[in-house]
């Protein structure tokens, strides 16, 4: 059920001559460690094949447009904006979204030091924010606050919190 | 004061849902499964003002998937009925917007249409191949050249014979641009009909409002309508009315008998919901050699739309901040074609502050007083808006910790006097007040005989910790660990709340929440001192305290019992009780507010007029504070807002068809995290007792009055420039 039949609405009768249906395209990428083929509308892009077919809906849209970060997931260990990567481009890939940060019950060490050091509050840009951050980490952007800050500035929090989001990507940096 | 030991309340605990947060587990509106939900995406206006000629929607019903188009020419007629029925909307006075009853474009971007389709792709591209044709007419976008309506008008004294009189006269004239709220979370709603009851899954600070709302368009009894809103995916306002998306996404699933989707994209936020309205603001000022205020006067214009009269509290910081014996205020709306405008974070205090607190410090720098001594010699000594005494005003320690611990005596009163290479750095301070609001509120408090405790209210949590804050109320209460407490929230069946807005909802909600618990305890304690087969029996029931799920005698903690032993043995399943608070009616005795102080420093690029906040550091009186950890992180966010606010925010509207041209995130711009550097929150130790029950006053507003008006007086300390138009950009400093 999950993302065949994207296309397979047809227009109801009252629709002049039907216009081509729309292309699809059979990809296969990987999504937290399970392995996942999938027929999808070629516009369709990875953070609604995420939200929309896979009922992961812990990637956030912010924007659709590259702009607020809350869609940020790891493609092949790299930080990526989902909202402007289209699923067709993602064959043999590996997607790590936040669902899929966790081992088991024992949270990641950023995701633990968000709550610790309270670094968020709405949640809704979270998601994205520690996606962003172990990306950030990985890429050793964290020899200082400032460069954590610049690194980290892809990610809008409406909320303000961003003083402590560079708290909570120093303590997981500084653990490592 | 309670009698119960209080653990939870005051202690740096973490959220309760923040594993939820963390993991991606927290559903947001757009985010909950429902079966067979299709989705809905608006077709905008591309017009400012005129009429719908035709619309033709061939080329979108020949996409495969799409199922239908509703526009005016084939919507049902709904009742819309006033929603005054139950005095339970934030609908501002006028004749609402009624989603495709009529041909008629009230402002660019208004909802034309509506393309349903079984996937989001071919809803978007349905919605795009719609063809909407128009009678345009020039719409009136601009608030300076727009015909204002009758003013609001207040007064005490003779503010002209006082300017008049006055040995030392301003005269200033302010802009403030329209701020949107920009949520990150985009409005979105799920609607469901099940014969003729819907259930409708909203991004919503008030489930009532929407449910009201939603029942007012349809011609609905309110009860058949439930609204659910667990998570907020934060709001600052955007969410205190039932928008015209909502009643769209129920139009649809009515339509076409299925459950639809519908999200707002986050261009469609800027004119789909409400904004902090533009402001043009004259303040002249009088004052005695010496500092002392003698007049103010304000004339201000702004921003509503031509079919909704929208106002807001930009009047009380005038009446009520400093001792000015003659007043004068004259507040009108100017009516443009833009889409009805709404409270925004610190509503009218913010916009009233900006102007007062940055011609405080000029009146500071032209008497060359220290702007602390100015403001201190103006601290009046009753509410003399009202002649009440006030509750609680501790402006003046905020002063006086905010200098010492910002290290207020190393700034140089002289402008543009310190220099670090290209950087010009000053230093900036504001005061700031907000109202402390109440409102009636209930909540259901269920103690089950497991010894743990479920709390139902309506109340919402859009990022502040109405989950965490509540839950520690309830725990200590009840005698509870947090971990025992189940605190619910979001949902029209729960009891009503008033709305998740104007920093009321820790008094009114948690007050609710304290009453309810409050009864269960005492039901149980009742139970045990009148059970022979308890250890308490007989005991006086004011010596009994509950700790840990434990009744047990104050002085000697040996003697008791648990609450499931307590319950068992007397065959009960659970204690109940519906607990509420209302506010005292009829006259107050006092007048309650919140106050700060709120510094800051900055550096200024002298060459590019590029500024840069420093630190900043903000000290509040804001009564008893429940939760110090997610109290820190609303003023800290705060202080981000305000840092948009004065340096960034600002729409951008093309006055010749009424488009706003930076309706998104790249061109409309909010602090990011290089923007923000150290910023600190301290908070008064204490409490208001007259206030509410917790002793709280709000905190959500305060901590943002004041922030620009810091940043601004910081930036002519540093600059010798007096920029009177928010946002302060680069081009205005050079
Ligand atoms: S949703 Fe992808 S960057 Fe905003
Ligand atoms: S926590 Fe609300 S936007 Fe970041």
């Amino acid at each position: 059920m999950i993302a065949g039949g994207v296309t397979a609405g047809s227009a109801l009768g009252d629709a002049q001559a039907a216009a081509e249906p729309a292309p699809t395209s059979r990809v296969a990428l990987t999504v937290n460690g399970t392995r996942r083929t999938v027929t999808v509308d070629n516009r369709t892009s990875l953070l609604d094949l995420l939200r929309e077919h896979f009922g992961l809906t812990g990637s956030k849209k912010g924007c659709n447009a590259g702009a607020c970060g809350a869609c940020t997931v790891l493609v092949d260990g790299q930080r990526v904006n989902s909202c402007l990567t289209l699923t067709v481009r993602l064959e043999g890939a590996e997607v790590t979204t936040i669902e899929g940060l966790a081992d088991g019950d024992e949270l990641h060490p950023l995701q633990q030091a968000f709550i610790e050091q309270d670094a968020f509050q709405c949640g809704y840009c979270t998601p994205g924010q520690i996606m962003s951050g172990v990306g950030c980490i990985k890429e050793g952007h964290t020899g200082s606050p400032e460069e954590i800050r610049e690194s980290m500035s892809g990610n809008i929090c409406r909320c303000g919190c961003y003083v402590k989001i560079v708290r909570a990507v120093e303590q997981t940096a500084g653990r490592k | 004061m309670s009698p119960q030991p209080q653990a939870a309340v005051g202690a740096p605990l973490s959220r309760v849902d923040g594993r939820l947060k963390v993991t991606g587990k927290a559903k947001y509106a757009a985010e909950h499964n429902v079966d067979g939900a299709v989705h809905a995406v608006i077709v905008d206006a591309t017009i400012g003002r005129g009429r719908i000629t035709s619309i033709d929607t061939r080329a979108a019903l020949a996409q495969p998937g799409v199922l239908r188009v509703i526009s005016h020419r084939n919507a049902p007629k709904l009742p819309y009925r006033d929603n005054a029925m139950s005095n339970k909307s934030n609908n501002p006075p006028g004749r609402r917007l009624r989603v495709f009853q009529d041909d008629r474009v009230l402002f660019h971007g208004q909802p034309v249409a509506v393309v349903i389709a079984t996937t989001l792709e071919a809803a978007q591209h349905g919605a795009s191949l719609v063809k909407v044709h128009y009678d345009a007419a020039p719409p009136s976008t601009e608030l300076t050249k727009a015909k204002a309506d009758k003013p609001t008008k207040y007064a005490r004294g003779d503010a002209e014979a006082g300017l008049r009189n006055a040995a030392v006269r301003m005269d200033l004239t302010y802009s403030m641009a329209r701020n949107h709220h920009n949520a990150m979370e985009p409005h979105a709603t799920i609607a469901r009909w099940t014969g003729d009851k819907l259930t409708v899954w909203d991004k919503t600070q008030w489930v009532l409002g929407t449910q009201t709302e939603i029942a007012a368009a349809f011609g609905l009894p309110q009860d058949d309508v439930r609204v659910i809103s667990p998570f907020v995916g934060g709001g600052f306002g955007s969410g205190l009315r039932g928008w015209p998306h909502v009643i769209i996404a129920a139009l649809a699933a009515r339509v076409t008998k299925r459950p639809v989707k519908l999200v707002l994209s986050r261009k469609q936020q800027y004119f789909g919901t409400g904004f902090r309205p533009a402001y043009e603001y004259r303040l002249r000022v009088g004052s005695d050699r010496h500092g002392r205020l003698a007049a103010m006067a304000h004339e201000l214009d702004a921003e509503t739309s031509s079919y909704e009269t929208f106002t807001e509290g930009v009047l009380p910081p005038g009446q009520m901040l400093y001792s000015t014996p003659n007043v004068q205020q004259t507040y009108r709306t100017v009516p443009l074609d833009v889409n009805t405008p709404i409270w925004m974070r610190g509503p009218g205090f913010a916009t009233a502050s900006f102007v007062i607190e940055s011609a405080m410090d000029e009146l500071a720098h032209k008497l060359d007083l220290d702007p602390i001594e100015l403001r201190r010699r103006n601290e009046p000594d009753e509410d003399q808006s009202s002649g009440r005494p006030f509750s609680t005003r501790r402006l003046r320690e905020c002063y006086s910790v905010g200098a010492r611990e910002f290290g207020w005596h190393r700034r140089n009163a002289k402008p543009r006097s310190r220099r670090e290479g290209d950087w010009l750095i000053g230093m900036g301070m504001a005061a700031g007040v907000y109202d402390t609001a109440r409102m009636p509120a209930q909540a259901r408090v269920r103690l089950d005989a497991d010894g743990t405790a479920v709390v139902e209210t309506a109340s919402s949590d859009m990022g502040p910790g109405t989950y965490t804050s509540q839950t520690q109320v309830a725990a200590d209460a009840l005698g509870l660990t947090m971990r025992t407490v189940d605190f619910r929230l979001g949902d029209s069946l729960f009891p009503p709340t008033p709305p998740h807005g104007g920093s009321m909802t820790m008094a009114s909600v948690g007050s609710a929440v304290l009453d309810g618990c409050n009864q269960v305890r005492r039901q149980a304690i009742k139970l045990a001192v009148e059970d022979k087969e308890s250890p308490l029996y007989g005991v006086d029931a004011n010596d009994i305290v509950v700790r840990g799920g434990r009744l047990h005698l104050k002085n000697n903690p040996t003697r008791g019992e648990k609450y499931q032993q307590l319950l068992s043995r007397n065959n009960r399943t659970h204690l109940e009780a519906q607990g509420s608070f209302a506010p005292p009616s009829g006259t107050q005795r006092y007048s309650f507010y919140a106050y700060n102080a709120t510094f800051a420093e900055v550096a200024v690029d002298a060459t590019l007029g590029l500024v840069r906040v420093r630190r900043m550091l903000g000290v509040y009186d804001a009564g008893r504070i429940i939760s110090p950890t997610l109290a820190d992180s609303q003023a800290i966010g705060a202080m981000v807002g305000g840092i948009g606010t004065a340096l960034l925010e600002h729409t951008v509207t093309d006055h010749r068809d009424g488009r706003i041209v930076n309706a998104n995130l790249a061109d409309y711009l909010v602090p990011v995290n290089a923007d923000v550097p150290d910023l600190k929150a301290i908070y008064l130790d204490g409490e208001d007792r007259e206030a509410d029950p917790l002793g709280v006053k709000g905190l959500g507003e305060v901590v943002m009055i004041g922030v620009a008006p810091a940043i601004a007086n910081a930036v002519f300390n540093a600059t010798g420039r007096r920029i009177r138009q928010l946002p302060i950009t680069a081009e205005a400093l050079l």
